[in-house]
C-alpha cells in the first residue's frame, strides 16, 4: 500500500484541506455573517469558532450516520434540524459558562443555524461520505473556521484595544483603533488577511508553475 | 491590468482638446494648492507646516514603494500623488501627532487609491478616504483643534504634534473650536469676514475661503477643472440654507455662514472635482453637484456631526458611475439617445 493510499483510507486529507487549501473563510469565503460580526476581540472570535466547530462536527457526524436513512425530498429540513438542535445546546452551554460571553455574542450563535458553512459541509460532503471522513472534515473545517476568525480578532483586538484575550500588550497610553472594533473594521481586517493569502497563493503557483485545483 | 501589456491606450472622457497632460494639470492643481498651504503655515504655525509635509511624504512614499513592490516604474513623476498628498494634509487638524498623519497618509495611497488600481481607476478621492480613516480611527484626535494665529505658534510645537506611534497624544488645554462646532454646540456664529479671510480655528486648509476660491478660479479660467461642480454644489448649499434661514433665522445658519465655514470651500473645489471620481458628462456634473451640496446641508443642519463635507463628497463619489449610467450622451452621427 503506498502512502498516498493509506492516507485516502485514513482520510488524513480531509482533515488536512480544511486547515488550509479549503479553508471556510479565507479560501471558500463562506459563513462570513459571524466572521465580520463577532471577530471584534479574540476570546469572541474563539468562542464563536469553536461553538462553530461543535455544531459542525456533530452534525456532520449525525448526517453521515443517517445520510442512508433521509429522503432526498427532506434533506434540507432534516439537516436544518439537525443543526439547530445541537445550537440549541450550544447556546445553552454558553449561557451557563459565561454570561458575559453569552451577552457579547448576542444573536450571532444562534444565528449559528443558517450559517452557511454548517449546511454546506452537510449537504455536500457529510451526506456522501462515511462517517469517519465526515467527522475528520467537520474538525478539519472547525479548525480552519475558528483560526481564521483568531486571525481576525486577534488583529481587531490589538488595534482596536490594544490588547490580545484580554490582556494589554501595550504600554499604558495606547491610542486605540476605534475603526477597528466597528464593523467597517471586520472588513478591513478580513480584506487584508484575504489580500495576504491570495498573494502568498500566487506566489506560490507561479513558483511551482502550475494552478491549483479550485476547490469544489 | 498591468501597465506592460498595454498595445492600445484609451483615454475615457473628459478629453481636453488643450493638449494638455496629466502632468501638466496636476502640476498646475499643485500651483494652486501652494497659496493655500503658504496662508495655512501661516495660521496655524509650524505644526501644520510639519502636519503638510508629513502628509505629503507619507503620500509619495507609499506610491512610490507599491509601485515598484508591483513591479512598474514608479508614478510619482505624473505629481497627482503629490495633489493627494497636499489636499489630504489640508483637511488634517493642524496638531494631529505625525503618526497619525503617516498612518492616514498610507491609507490614503495603499487603499483609497492603489488597491483600485492607480492612477485612473480611483473609485473614491483617496485623500479624504485616508481621512475618512482617521476620522473613524481616531475620533477624538481628529476633532482636537488647534487654536488659529497663537501667539507663539511659530515658537512652540504643540506636544501632540510630536507623540510617539501608537500612544495617545496629550493636548493643551488651549485648543480652538471650529465656527461650525461653535454654532452646533453653543449657537453663536461666527462673523462672515473672519470666515472668508480663514482666521479661525479648523482643519490645516480648509479655512481660507479667498485663496481657495482663487485657486479653483485660477484652474477653471485654465480649462483644468470643470467649473460646473463647485458652482453646482456652492448654489444647492446656498439655496437650500437660504430657504431654511428665512423659515427660522433663529435657528439655522445664514447661507453666507454655511458657504464659507468648514471645509466647504476646500471640498468643493478641489475634492469634489476629482476628475476620476466625478462623473464624465456635463449634466451628470450638475446633478453630483447638487446631490454634494443637498448632503452637506443635510448632515450639517439635522447629523450628529458638525461637518459633513468629506462624507457628502464620498457618498457622491460612490453615486456618480450611476450618474454616469443614467446619463448617457447621444452617441455621435446617430438621431436617437443611444442604445445601451
Amino acid at each position: 500500500m503506498t502512502s498516498r493510499n493509506r492516507k485516502a483510507v485514513i482520510g488524513t486529507d480531509e482533515f488536512i484541506k480544511g486547515i488550509w487549501r479549503e479553508n471556510p473563510v479565507f479560501v471558500q469565503v463562506l459563513g462570513m455573517c459571524p466572521v465580520l460580526a463577532v471577530s471584534n476581540t479574540a476570546i469572541n472570535a474563539l468562542a464563536m469558532g469553536l461553538a462553530t466547530a461543535f455544531v459542525m462536527l456533530m452534525s456532520n457526524t449525525l448526517v453521515s450516520t443517517l445520510r442512508n436513512f433521509i429522503p432526498k425530498q427532506v434533506r434540507i429540513a432534516t439537516y436544518i434540524l439537525i443543526i439547530a438542535t445541537f445550537v440549541t445546546i450550544v447556546d445553552y452551554a454558553i449561557e451557563a459558562i459565561s454570561l458575559d460571553l453569552h451577552k457579547s455574542l448576542g444573536a450571532f450563535i444562534s444565528l449559528i443555524v443558517v450559517n452557511c458553512l454548517i449546511l454546506g459541509r452537510a449537504e455536500a460532503f457529510a451526506s456522501k461520505h462515511r462517517v469517519r471522513h465526515a467527522v475528520l472534515d467537520a474538525l478539519g473545517m472547525g479548525i480552519g473556521f475558528t483560526l481564521a476568525l483568531l486571525c481576525l480578532g486577534g488583529v481587531r483586538e490589538l488595534l482596536g484595544d490594544g490588547a490580545l484575550f484580554g490582556v494589554a500588550v501595550f504600554p499604558d497610553g495606547f491610542e486605540p483603533w476605534i475603526v477597528m472594533i466597528l464593523p467597517s473594521g471586520g472588513f478591513f481586517t478580513l480584506a487584508a488577511w484575504l489580500l495576504l493569502i491570495n498573494h502568498m497563493q500566487q506566489r506560490k503557483e507561479a513558483k511551482t508553475g502550475r494552478v491549483q485545483e479550485v476547490p469544489r | 491590468m498591468s501597465a506592460k501589456n498595454k498595445t492600445l491606450e484609451i483615454d475615457t472622457s473628459p478629453h481636453i482638446v488643450s493638449g494638455a497632460s496629466v502632468e501638466v494639470i496636476m502640476r498646475n492643481v499643485v500651483f494652486a494648492l501652494v497659496p493655500v498651504c503658504i496662508f495655512s503655515v501661516y495660521v496655524f504655525g509650524l505644526t501644520a507646516l510639519i502636519t503638510l509635509t508629513a502628509a505629503t511624504l507619507s503620500c509619495l512614499l507609499t506610491e512610490h514603494v507599491l509601485c515598484r513592490w508591483r513591479g512598474d516604474r514608479s508614478t510619482l513623476g505624473d505629481w497627482s500623488v503629490a495633489i493627494t498628498g497636499i489636499l489630504y494634509g489640508l483637511t488634517l487638524p493642524p496638531a494631529l501627532p505625525v503618526w497619525m498623519v503617516v498612518l492616514g497618509g498610507v491609507v490614503a495611497v495603499g487603499v483609497g487609491k492603489f488597491l483600485f488600481g492607480g492612477l485612473g481607476h480611483n473609485a473614491f478621492n483617496p485623500a479624504l478616504i485616508g481621512r475618512a480613516f482617521l476620522q473613524a480611527a481616531f475620533p477624538v484626535s481628529m476633532t482636537t483643534w488647534y487654536p488659529a494665529l497663537g501667539a507663539e505658534r511659530f515658537a512652540v510645537l504643540p506636544p501632540s504634534t510630536f507623540t510617539l506611534p501608537f500612544a495617545s497624544p496629550v493636548y493643551d488645554s488651549i485648543s480652538g473650536a471650529t465656527p461650525l462646532a461653535v454654532i452646533k454646540f453653543d449657537g453663536d456664529i461666527t462673523a462672515a469676514t473672519d470666515l472668508l479671510m480663514g482666521l479661525t480655528s479648523g482643519s490645516t486648509g480648509e479655512t481660507s475661503g479667498l485663496l481657495i476660491l482663487a485657486g479653483g478660479l485660477y484652474l477653471i479660467a485654465r480649462k483644468m477643472m470643470n467649473w460646473r461642480i463647485p458652482v453646482a454644489i456652492f448654489a444647492t448649499v446656498f439655496a437650500l440654507s437660504g430657504v431654511f434661514y428665512l423659515i427660522d433665522p433663529a435657528a439655522y445658519p445664514g447661507p453666507l455662514f454655511m458657504l464659507f465655514s468648514g471645509g466647504l470651500m476646500l471640498g468643493a473645489v478641489f475634492m469634489a472635482t476629482d476628475m476620476v471620481a466625478s462623473p464624465m458628462t456635463s449634466f451628470g456634473c450638475v446633478l453630483y453637484g447638487v446631490l454634494i451640496g443637498a448632503l452637506v446641508v443635510v448632515i450639517r443642519l439635522w447629523g450628529g456631526l458638525p461637518e459633513g463635507v468629506m462624507y457628502a463628497i464620498l457618498f457622491a463619489n460612490a453615486v456618480s458611475p450611476h450618474i454616469d449610467n443614467l446619463i448617457q450622451p447621444r452617441v455621435y452621427g446617430t438621431t436617437e439617445r443611444g442604445a445601451s
